[in-house]
């Protein structure tokens, strides 16, 4: 099986990171994972966005063209990519940011207002873990052990506080229905 | 084995530099391989090498080039307009038979062009790239573990051959993460004689020059780089092959071309389509030997490039025009998709059943 | 009884510089300075491109010939493969330290290097026969400037100890000349002293050593001599532009 996931969004709203997380995991599995990122002056201010893929079979293109997944944190992003996602795929949006609804009928939908949730749960910069925990929810893939262990490779020892903040986070999308 | 970890392959060029050996590394900030320097820079102090970044890419070649005659194995890194003002000093590496890793991360040109990936720089390293009659081992790697891999094994090519190695990639596998292991067992660097490292007053002394002022001295200067060229086409060529064995339509790709087509190979065949892949690992010395090979099947060849068409120069060399040689591509920053390619592929099944 | 002998670090062949060119007299006094400070065996001299091209065979430690302007990065690049134990100096002339390899210049002083840098002005491309330097003073004719240095054409002379002495890193800067016996003395006490620098870690040292190229200024030897006192040192001051370690340090100066 092979899953390409888009995470796409502004530049600061950790979906570089989000994508790592998800890669990561992918990696701990056994998997074979790509991540690639958008780069250059884009990234500053402007759009951001990382392209993951998790595969039983080598990654072929680390480009995706028609992502299975896509998780979208700005309008832009939905405009831009919500007609590239396969027939069958999933939408992730977060609706705390994004005003519109998905036109597209032939795909699954997810509203979760993470930048919403994240700051009322003190943690204002972790909306894309809210989505990444609720992305692995909806796939039955959350497995609490995994998600510590891929957390704990994405963030530095130096930063040990903030894994646990990133996994509540996480546990927040998760439970959010 | 090592645990695999998830790195950028720019970060994995690094690594796999340090694990060769490499304690020096010269560089200049340059999108999309600062990473390289970014990665030097916090390791080199800490494992008691040196990095510096240099005033230029020039400068930066040139410290190479002074690393490397004191005998010591070093590396710099650049991206495209980076790659041409290293070019001087790449030839004078040449010219004084000196070792080095150069890594050109490539981005679209010519000119300053852009900063997406590309692979146009293939002429300039396949062919030398500075003046004067010299090769360089062109390595091509199409994964971040490649990345590590023939990093490590351009130090050792470059020693063993007193020549430049250039690890030829872009700026999509420099970008990316991938799963990389660096569970590598690293030959030791041959003794080096000529090295400038100081008489202690018990030789006579040692100079690294590239001045031949008489001209039968150079020329025989100039044929003997050639016969080490030619042993090197001869053993060195490496290629990966997939899917060649009854392969009507042969693909040419390298680096990330090669993964984009390696997706349409699999889409045609799952339609019945014989096609296969040659993936040349070493773009100089080119696996011509691979090409003839697949002359025994192949109808047609499709060279896909992030160029406007430059490696296809090499197939058709490769093939002798036995066959057609089409050209599959985009340019400027942008990456065919598996679907161009799978196009490419049908369209070339067609005319081969008529 | 020996009166007269040539340096161990000069190697016993014939140099190929023109009748009355001071090249000749700077190589002995760097040789001499490696003799006296026994430095032969850990020494690597970079050789520029220009007249001094083929320095690489009359110095008997290790030599490296670089590209054109590059020898302070080259000798970066040595002197960081083993800065305990290398010295290293690089021996340049004017085209190359002060146009071409500006930058390389500039940088290696503003690193505070610890290299030793000799620094041959004579105000003229010698090599390739004649043409106008960096540092060719203003009205002179050259080749390239037949009809005399033109300053609005072609700009100022580049004064580089003036202009390096404004950097805070560099150790030491001198300006000497080579055109009578009490300068040559004055030079070599300059040079000895640029490598014992090296050798006590203090940075980055530069000679710049007024020359005589009678060849292509076409002049007599000993006119030629003459014309570094009445032309280059006046528009180019001899002197100490900077010795960090006995309290000379210009920019500091204008700070206070």
């Amino acid at each position: 099986m092979t899953r390409e996931l888009l995470f796409a969004g502004f530049g600061g709203q950790g979906l570089l990171f989000s994508g790592k997380v998800i890669a990561y995991k992918g990696l701990i599995e056994d998997k074979n994972v790509s991540w690639l990122p958008s780069y250059g002056p884009e990234m500053r201010g402007g759009t951001a966005n990382c392209s993951v893929i998790i595969s039983d079979e080598p990654v072929g293109a680390p480009i995706i063209s028609n992502p299975d997944v896509l998780v979208a944190m700005n309008l832009p992003s939905l405009d831009k990519y919500e007609s590239e996602v396969k027939p069958g795929g999933s939408i992730f949006v977060d609706n705390s940011l994004i005003e519109r609804k998905v036109q597209r009928t032939d795909v699954n939908v997810y509203y979760v207002p993470a930048t919403r949730l994240a700051g009322e749960n003190g943690a204002p910069t972790l909306a894309n873990m809210i989505l990444v925990g609720k992305l692995l929810q909806v796939f039955g893939e959350y497995d609490e052990e995994l998600v510590r262990k891929a957390l704990g490779k994405c963030i530095s020892a130096r930063h040990a506080d903030l894994l646990d903040l990133n996994l509540k986070c996480m546990e927040i999308g998760r439970d959010y229905e | 084995m090592a645990e695999k970890v998830l790195m950028k392959g720019n970060e994995a060029i690094a690594e796999a530099a340090i694990i060769a050996g490499c304690r020096h590394y010269f560089g200049y900030p340059i999108t999309p391989q600062t990473e390289i320097a970014a990665y030097m820079a916090k390791r080199m102090p800490k494992i008691g090498g040196t990095f510096l970044q240099a005033e230029s890419e020039i400068a930066a070649i040139n410290m190479v080039y002074g690393v490397s005659a004191a005998g010591k194995r070093v590396m710099t890194s650049s991206s495209s307009p980076g790659i041409s003002l290293k070019s001087e000093g790449i030839s004078y590496l040449a010219g004084a038979d000196l070792p080095s890793v150069v890594v050109n991360c490539q981005r679209g040109g010519p000119g300053l062009g852009g900063i997406q990936p590309s692979q146009s720089d293939y002429f300039q390293a396949t062919r030398g790239g500075g003046h004067g009659d010299y090769h360089m081992i062109v390595l091509a790697p199409a994964s971040v573990q490649e990345m590590a891999e023939l990093t490590i094994r351009g130090f050792e090519l470059a020693d063993e051959y007193r020549m430049t190695s250039m690890i030829l990639a872009d700026g999509t596998i420099g970008q990316m993460m991938e799963p990389v292991s660096f569970d590598f067992e690293i030959k030791e660097a041959p003794a080096k004689p000529w090295a400038t490292t100081g008489t202690q007053m018990k030789r006579e002394h040692n100079v690294v020059n590239s001045l031949y002022l008489v001209p039968d001295v150079l020329e025989v200067k100039n044929f003997e780089r050639y016969e080490k060229y030619a042993q090197i086409c001869e053993k060195e060529a490496v290629a990966e092959e997939y899917m060649l064995e009854d392969a009507e339509i042969v693909i040419a790709a390298f680096g990330i071309a090669a993964r984009v087509a390696r997706n349409a190979v699999n889409a045609a065949r799952a339609e019945g389509i014989k096609v296969g892949l040659i993936r040349p690992i070493t773009l100089w010395p080119f696996p011509v030997k691979t090409f003839q090979k697949a002359l025994g099947t192949a109808k047609q060849f499709i060279s896909v490039e992030l160029s406007m068409g430059q490696m296809i120069e090499d197939v058709r060399l490769a093939t002798e025009c036995r066959v057609p040689v089409t050209l599959c591509n985009r340019a400027g920053g942008m990456i065919p998709s598996p679907d161009q390619v799978y196009e490419a592929i049908k369209a070339a099944a067609g005319k081969a059943g008529e | 009884m020996v009166v007269f002998d040539k340096p161990h670090a000069l190697a016993d062949v014939p140099l190929h510089y023109c009748p009355g060119c001071t090249h000749g007299i700077v190589h002995r006094l760097v040789a001499e300075a490696i003799d006296e400070l026994e430095i032969e065996g850990r020494t690597v001299g970079v050789a520029p491109v220009g007249c001094a091209v083929m320095a690489y065979d009359y110095f008997t430690c290790d030599m490296i010939e670089a590209a054109h302007g590059r020898a302070p990065a080259v000798a970066t690049g040595v002197k960081r493969s083993d800065p305990d134990n290398l010295i290293v100096f690089t021996y340049q002339g004017d085209g190359d330290l002060a146009s071409i390899g500006t930058a390389e210049t500039v940088h290696a002083a503003a690193r505070n290097e610890n290299i030793t840098v000799i620094f041959i002005n004579n105000a003229i491309y010698g090599m390739t026969g004649g043409q106008m330097a960096p540092t060719s003073l203003p009205g002179q004719v050259t080749q390239t400037s037949p009809y005399g240095r033109d300053v609005n054409a072609c700009g100022y002379p580049v004064k580089i100890c003036e202009m390096l002495s404004m950097l805070e890193g560099p150790e030491y800067l001198e300006r000497v000349a080579v055109n009578n016996v009490k300068n040559v003395r004055k030079a070599k006490k300059a040079i000895r002293k640029a490598f014992q620098n090296q050798i006590d870690k203090k940075g980055f040292s530069l000679i710049e050593v007024i020359s005589a190229c009678p060849t292509n200024w076409g002049m007599t030897p000993s006119k030629a001599l003459k014309w570094i006192d009445d032309n280059m040192i006046p528009y180019y001051p001899l002197g100490v532009y900077k010795d960090r370690s006995a309290g000379i340090i210009p920019g500091a100066k204008e700070e206070a």
